[in-house]
């Protein structure tokens, strides 16, 4: 309900803004350098900024957007970003729709389709994906007396799929060696709304353990029946309820409940901002990705240690050519900022995501920087 | 639209010349008035009803992503009975309490417990459903586990409590209780307003032929207030049909069509349903969507003249109705 009437509220000030914005647009097209004047000197960039920035997508990315909004209206006092968590797919409708959605967040990359549209919305050059934001998927356990459970891909996906259904199975016992497991039944608890999380963890399950797990990725939970919770919060109460309850959830949001160490390779390693970051070290641009796009496939296989395959990444999508210079220096400037060491830092202090390492980064601002404006 | 001219009737002029014939502008207003909204209303529910049919009929073909493939009758089956199940449930635990309540205050409290305990039970009605929902999901649901355990173990021979047994208590059981609770306060308030309106000639008369109170409740008050009753669950039926917030809190879905109320694979309910695919849906899902509310709202128009009919068939003899 809190969520909805904010979402009601956001969607309200988006209106709101965009009919101011279309009012000040067409008021500031004849006095550009009053008004360009009048904006105070960013920090960042050489141009001066003001204006209302409209972004609509990704929930996960809500408190992150949060940070990055205050952030920047700090630095550029005459701007205004906002932003509505409509979801992913939403976002992408609607910035590809045009109007006044400059950028959208999304949990997945544009589809084949989806930057064809983008060439009729931006311009022949299409859109592009930025990846801004990272974060660790825990796999969240409530088991008395085992503290530090470590599960193989394929014991994941086979307590997950039905297979296994106690926690003193031998796969289970076979990757705790030493520990006393009890008889306890498993209970997996999973989403049951439409989540970037599920895509992301169920993308995983089938490429790090295809023998055990033959279902594709996907947002919506594949298999029927079972344990279901909406949103994080819901996966959260519900493992805390039951004793031998599994679920997968933000590792931010798991709390007391217990976090399993995953095995990547021949190590077991525990979810942490570090280790989520350097999966990206290791994974390639997706088949999509043509250009300036940094669409990814994330390698949920990856080797070496203190790797943690188990990450979602989001991005934001926006015009490789915005004609309209004013919205174009607002969103230029805006992710130059979400991906600098601040912006990066300020969304890892308010949304706890892994914040890009600075290799990454330097690859993720060229396609920033490759963004034209006017 | 008139309103701001029915509040300006001009009364003093009646009341200085009563021998004169009174204006009949007032009534003309009032009239118009109430001709007005009783349009409005018809407008708005046709306007609802268009929306609903013309938004959802890129969505009834089906085989989308949204239905997962599914044809539109196959989707949306265990949702219609998830919601009808669920409802069901909490009128069976609503309507006896909610007709033990009602007499309690209008028949056996004494008079100061009676209006306290009227005025608590509004109250209720005022708590939003998130918080049912809250408590459902986080108190009710851990208390009711080991009920399901002992069932499942117990009385799995009913099918109703086939198990295997949650171990979260989320389940459909869970939801038709806090659904019952939801929809008390509101159905205990009309039984009583109808209890109370037993005509006292009536009682008095059973009472003189010396019937004990029950009997008394049984043969005047009863009869009498049976189509308060049947409005009244009709009215709980319908908040509980169209409840979204707590039944997306507590239930566990993901199951298909099933009678068993304490396992953790339960059907989805239409609200709860559109609440948890909503935030994410686009396109054609979206007309999906919008066209299981369309079959949510065909079923509760075909609920109400269900009732309509059953109430003008009982009319003729509802005994002290006379």
């Amino acid at each position: 309900m809190t969520i909805s009437t904010l979402r009601r509220a956001s969607s309200a000030a988006v209106v709101l803004t965009l009919a101011l914005a279309a009012s000040a647009c067409s008021s500031n097209s004849s006095t550009t350098s009053a008004a360009g004047g009048a904006s105070t000197t960013p920090a960042g960039s050489g141009a001066a900024i003001s204006g209302e920035l409209a972004g609509v997508g990704s929930s996960a990315q809500t408190s992150a957007m949060k940070a990055w909004a205050a952030g920047f209206q700090t630095a550029h006092s005459g701007v205004t970003v906002n932003y509505d968590p409509q979801g992913s797919g939403a976002g992408r409708a609607a910035f590809l729709a045009g109007g006044n959605v400059a950028f959208a967040g999304s949990d997945s990359a544009m589809s084949a389709a989806e930057q064809t549209t983008a060439k009729t919305r931006c311009g022949a050059e299409g859109a592009i994906d930025v990846p801004v934001y990272l974060s660790a998927i825990a796999v969240v356990y409530k088991l008395d007396g085992v503290t530090d459970l470590k599960l193989s891909p394929d014991t994941l996906a086979k307590i997950f799929d039905g297979k296994i259904t106690t926690w003193n199975d031998a796969a289970i016992a076979a990757d705790n060696a030493g520990v006393t497991l009890p008889a306890t039944k498993i209970t997996p608890v999973v989403r049951s709304d439409k989540s970037g999380t599920t895509a992301n963890f169920t993308d995983y399950l089938s490429k790090a353990a295809p023998s055990s797990w033959s279902y594709p990725a996907a947002d919506v939970w594949p298999i029927k029946g079972g344990e279901q919770a909406s949103g994080t919060s819901g996966i959260i109460s519900s493992v805390s309820q039951a004793a031998g309850a599994i679920g997968y959830a933000d590792l931010s949001q798991a709390g007391d409940l217990g976090v399993a160490s995953i095995k990547v390779g021949s190590a077991f390693v525990k979810p942490s901002a570090d280790a989520a970051a350097k999966v990206l070290e290791q994974s390639t641009k997706a088949a999509t990705a043509t250009g300036n796009d940094l669409a990814f496939s994330i390698n949920r296989t990856p080797t070496g240690d203190g790797v943690y395959p188990i990450v979602l990444l989001s991005y934001h999508i926006v015009c490789q050519h915005y004609t309209d210079a004013k919205v174009g220096q607002l969103v230029k400037d805006f992710e130059a900022y979400v991906i600098s060491a601040d912006g990066q830092a300020a969304a890892a202090t308010q949304a706890k995501s892994a914040p890009l390492s600075a290799a990454f980064l330097t690859q993720v601002k060229t396609a920033v920087d490759s963004i034209k404006v006017g | 639209m008139t309103t701001n001219s029915v509040m300006r009737v001009p009364d003093p002029a009646r009341a200085a010349a009563p021998d004169r014939l009174p204006s009949r502008r007032g009534d003309r207003i009032f009239a118009g008035t109430a001709r007005t909204a009783a349009i409005t209303i018809v407008v708005i529910l046709a306007g609802v009803s268009l929306f609903l049919f013309v938004t959802s009929l890129p969505g009834l073909s089906g085989h989308n992503e949204m239905t997962q493939g599914k044809s539109f009758a196959a989707w949306v089956a265990p949702l219609l009975f998830g919601t009808v199940l669920a409802s069901t449930l909490a009128l069976l635990i609503a309507v006896p309490l909610a007709i033990a309540v009602a007499l309690f205050i209008s028949h056996y409290a004494p008079r100061r417990v009676a209006s306290g305990l009227g005025y608590v039970i509004d109250l209720l009605a005022a708590v939003p459903s998130v918080v049912f929902g809250l408590w459902g999901s986080t108190w009710l649901a851990t208390q009711l586990k080991p009920v399901y355990a002992w069932l499942a173990t117990h009385a799995s021979f009913i099918p109703f409590f086939k198990g295997p047994a949650s171990a979260t208590g989320r389940t459909m059981f869970t939801v038709g209780v806090v659904l019952a609770v939801m929809i008390l306060p509101i159905m205990t308030a009309i039984c009583r307003e109808v209890f109370l309106q037993t005509p006292r000639l009536h009682e008095e008369a059973a009472l003189a032929l010396g019937a004990t109170r029950w009997e008394m409740i049984r043969m005047t008050v009863l009869p009498y207030g049976r189509s308060g009753i049947v409005s009244a669950a009709m009215l709980g039926l319908g908040r509980a049909l169209g409840e979204t917030m707590a039944v997306t809190l507590v239930l566990s879905v993901g199951g298909g069509i099933s009678f068993n109320l304490i396992s953790p694979s339960n059907p989805a309910t239409i609200p709860a349903n559109i609440a948890l695919n909503y935030p994410d849906a686009t396109g054609v899902g979206v007309n999906t969507l919008i066209a299981s509310g369309l079959v949510l709202f065909v079923l509760t128009f075909a609920v109400n003249a269900a009732a309509r009919a059953v109430l003008a068939r009982r009319k003729d003899f509802a005994g002290a109705n006379g």
